[in-house]
């Protein structure tokens, strides 16, 4: 199965099992540790979690927020490595499908067809480079479409729809759509303006549209399926309980199951 | 020209988080449309003329020839208002702004001279002014900081990474994606995506033109040598612009070399040569590691701390229209106090170095040095060094 069939099997089945929405928790790889991620990658996986966003750490993490960059200088402090974090895919890609999330340079560095590669054989399905809009990313296109490797786009509510239209033809996996004009983090309420934005989305591709960004609390995640939110993205809360948490596996396991709870179809009337 | 450069042969591009990319575009069609428009160009040459106090002098430096054993011309834009080259770039950029209805600026600062030069555009042309600045930058240039302030800007501090130049731009990005819809980004050298690396050189460019027409009035002829320092190589750019089309004229670009280029400790990308890389939006000379992890820069001069450099440098120097070298803490501190001993002209730090490279001893008939900025801001950290040697 490639990685993009996954992807495909990892939505229906979330459907199949009664959610409105496919529940994607992001980790950052090395955070707070290596092993201790590894076993943050489990619980999700453990507690519902549809796939998992893995994040590979990156010195200039632009779109990030505090609490995710923060995150990531942590683990590179720590020594961590593509490698390692590639290490961690392959101990959660048989419990999980497994999203990568990477900066252009460190896949630069490693060079695109070398990275794709290694992805694969890690066993990771899809593949999110936040600061590579569809005008730099015909080669990584080309590139993760000869390995079945889905190179999922980012789409933003300043998104013009003549680009939305370029955009959701090339999108591989599922879109991602952030809910927020701004970088990753918590925010006391979801944009008003998402619905829009999510109707916008999925009038211009094929495949799923998720969200992310500023989801930080199962009610903003129903109000996100509420929205037509095919799947949902929880990021920086996740990784402050990972940081701040006594027990952050355990921790981390009972919010992701929350969050399961709150994206069931039998919850809608009740959240 | 009715386009603007995305890419400098493989240098440049776009890459930013999607939420930027539609600013990006209608930066890029303000500024075709502003470039051409006679009305625009009339109101910056006039605040240019009457503000900025341009053109800057070409001044003939006699003892600092003497001393080099060749003529050297330099290209005072230290004598403009605020001190430095950067108010070309940032009165452009505001105006233009203006112009695309954004009331609220944001700049990153390293040495303060970009952030001094926006927070005084916006004061003249009433908008509102955020500026990025490294904690350690503040430290190292705090007049500069006070000067900001009483121009109505707010300063906010970086606290991450090394707290330099670096920090500072992307906090400034990340404050331009949240609120990209009713802020204008001032970037101040010419790096970051397209279309900043050529809207910062078309707005520098003043710089090169005019050096270029004095020269050839006040020698009669064109320089042997044009020298700019480089970090992000805004002055440089600037200066050689008109250039590029005169073959017989060489192009120098001087980056730090910090504490030497074999201590790591340096910011000298396009010198060292290692593998490009992606930082702060475009492709082009970067500081990393093998894994792609931005490495921090060193320099003594703030605005030269850098790890990247603009693309189209890049593309000069892989062309072989341009050549970069590198120039030390104590070389430049050297230079530093040369200049001032000798001509009564304190330079920045910055300057210094390709006021260094300039009296270094290679053979020149005649140079041509961009003084991009001026030193005061620098004393208290060079006069610090300099008590140390």
């Amino acid at each position: 199965m490639t990685g993009v069939e996954r992807i495909a099997e990892a939505f229906e089945s979330a459907r199949a099992n009664g959610r409105r929405a496919a529940l994607m928790p992001y980790m950052m790889g090395g955070f707070p540790d290596l092993e201790t991620s590894r076993r943050i990658g489990l619980a999700y996986a453990g507690a519902g979690a549809d796939l998992v966003e893995l994040g590979v750490p990156f010195s200039d993490p632009l779109a990030d927020g505090p609490v995710i960059h923060a995150a990531g200088t942590a683990a590179l402090r720590a020594g961590t490595t593509l490698d390692h974090v590639l290490e961690v895919a392959r101990a959660l890609a048989p419990e999980v499908a497994l999203v990568v999330m990477c900066y252009s340079n460190v896949i630069l560095a490693r060079g695109i067809e070398r990275f794709a590669d290694a992805l694969v054989q890690a066993g990771a399905s899809g593949v999110i480079v936040p600061d590579l809009p569809i005008e730099e990313a015909a080669e990584m296109l080309g590139v993760c479409d000869r390995r079945g490797l889905a190179l999922v786009p980012l789409v933003a509510p300043t998104t013009p729809d003549e680009r939305l239209g370029l955009i959701g033809a090339r999108a591989r996996g599922f879109v991602y759509t952030v809910s927020l004009t701004g970088t990753t983090g918590e925010r006391a309420s979801v944009d008003g303006g998402l619905a829009g934005v999510i109707a916008r989305a999925a009038a211009h591709t094929e495949v799923p549209v998720a969200v992310g960004f500023g989801i930080a609390t199962p009610e903003q995640a129903a109000a996100a399926a509420d929205a037509g939110a095919e799947g949902v993205i929880i990021g920086s809360r996740l990784v402050r309980a990972a940081g701040e948490a006594e027990d952050p596996v355990a921790d981390v396991g009972e919010l992701v199951r929350e969050f399961s709870v709150a994206l069931r179809q039998s919850a809608a009337g009740v959240g | 020209m009715t386009t603007i450069e995305h890419r400098f042969g493989p240098y440049g591009g776009q890459y930013v988080p999607e939420t930027l990319m539609p600013a990006l575009t209608e930066l890029e069609e303000a500024w075709l449309a502003a470039r051409e428009d006679p009305g625009f160009r009339s109101e910056l040459d006039a605040l240019l003329r009457d503000y900025v106090g341009r053109p800057s002098p070409l001044y003939l430096a006699a003892r600092l020839s003497e001393q080099a054993g060749h003529t050297i011309y330099l290209k005072r834009e230290d004598l403009n208002h605020t001190g430095a080259h950067k108010i070309n770039n940032a009165l452009g950029q505001a105006l233009l702004a203006k112009r695309m209805g954004k009331r609220r600026i944001i700049a990153e600062t390293g040495a303060g001279q970009h952030g001094v030069a926006a927070a005084t555009a916006c004061a003249l042309l009433d908008l509102e002014c955020v500026v990025y600045m490294g904690t350690e930058d503040m430290r190292r240039q705090k007049p500069n900081v006070d000067r900001m302030g009483l121009l109505g800007a707010r300063v906010e501090p970086v606290e991450a990474g090394a707290r330099t130049l670096k920090e500072a731009v992307s906090a400034a990005i990340r404050d331009w994606v949240t609120n990209v819809r009713t802020t204008h980004y001032i970037i101040g050298s010419c790096v970051g995506p397209a279309p900043y690396p050529a809207l910062v050189r078309d707005l520098q460019r003043v710089i090169g033109d005019e050096a270029r027409a004095q020269v050839l009035e006040a020698a009669g002829r064109l320089p042997q040598r044009v020298i700019a320092c480089v970090g992000g190589g805004s002055n440089s750019i600037g200066v050689f612009t008109p250039f590029v089309g005169d073959g017989d004229v060489e192009l120098v670009g001087v980056e730090a070399a910090g504490e030497g280029l074999d201590t790591g400790r340096h910011g000298a990308p396009l010198t060292v040569g290692g593998l490009p890389g992606v930082l702060h939006g475009s492709f082009s000379a970067i500081m990393q590691d093998e894994d792609g992890q931005i490495l921090e820069a060193h320099s003594i001069s703030a605005g030269l701390d850098y790890p990247g450099t603009g693309p189209e440098h890049a593309w000069l120097r892989d062309s072989g229209r341009a050549r970069y070298v590198a120039v030390t803490d104590a070389e430049a501190l050297a230079a530093f106090a040369t200049t001032a001993r000798l001509e009564g002209i304190i330079p920045a730090l910055e300057s210094a170095h390709a006021l260094a490279f300039a009296l270094a001893g290679e053979f020149s008939e005649l140079d041509l040095v961009c003084l991009s900025g001026r030193g005061d801001k620098d004393l208290e950290e060079a006069l610090g060094h300099m008590g140390h040697q």
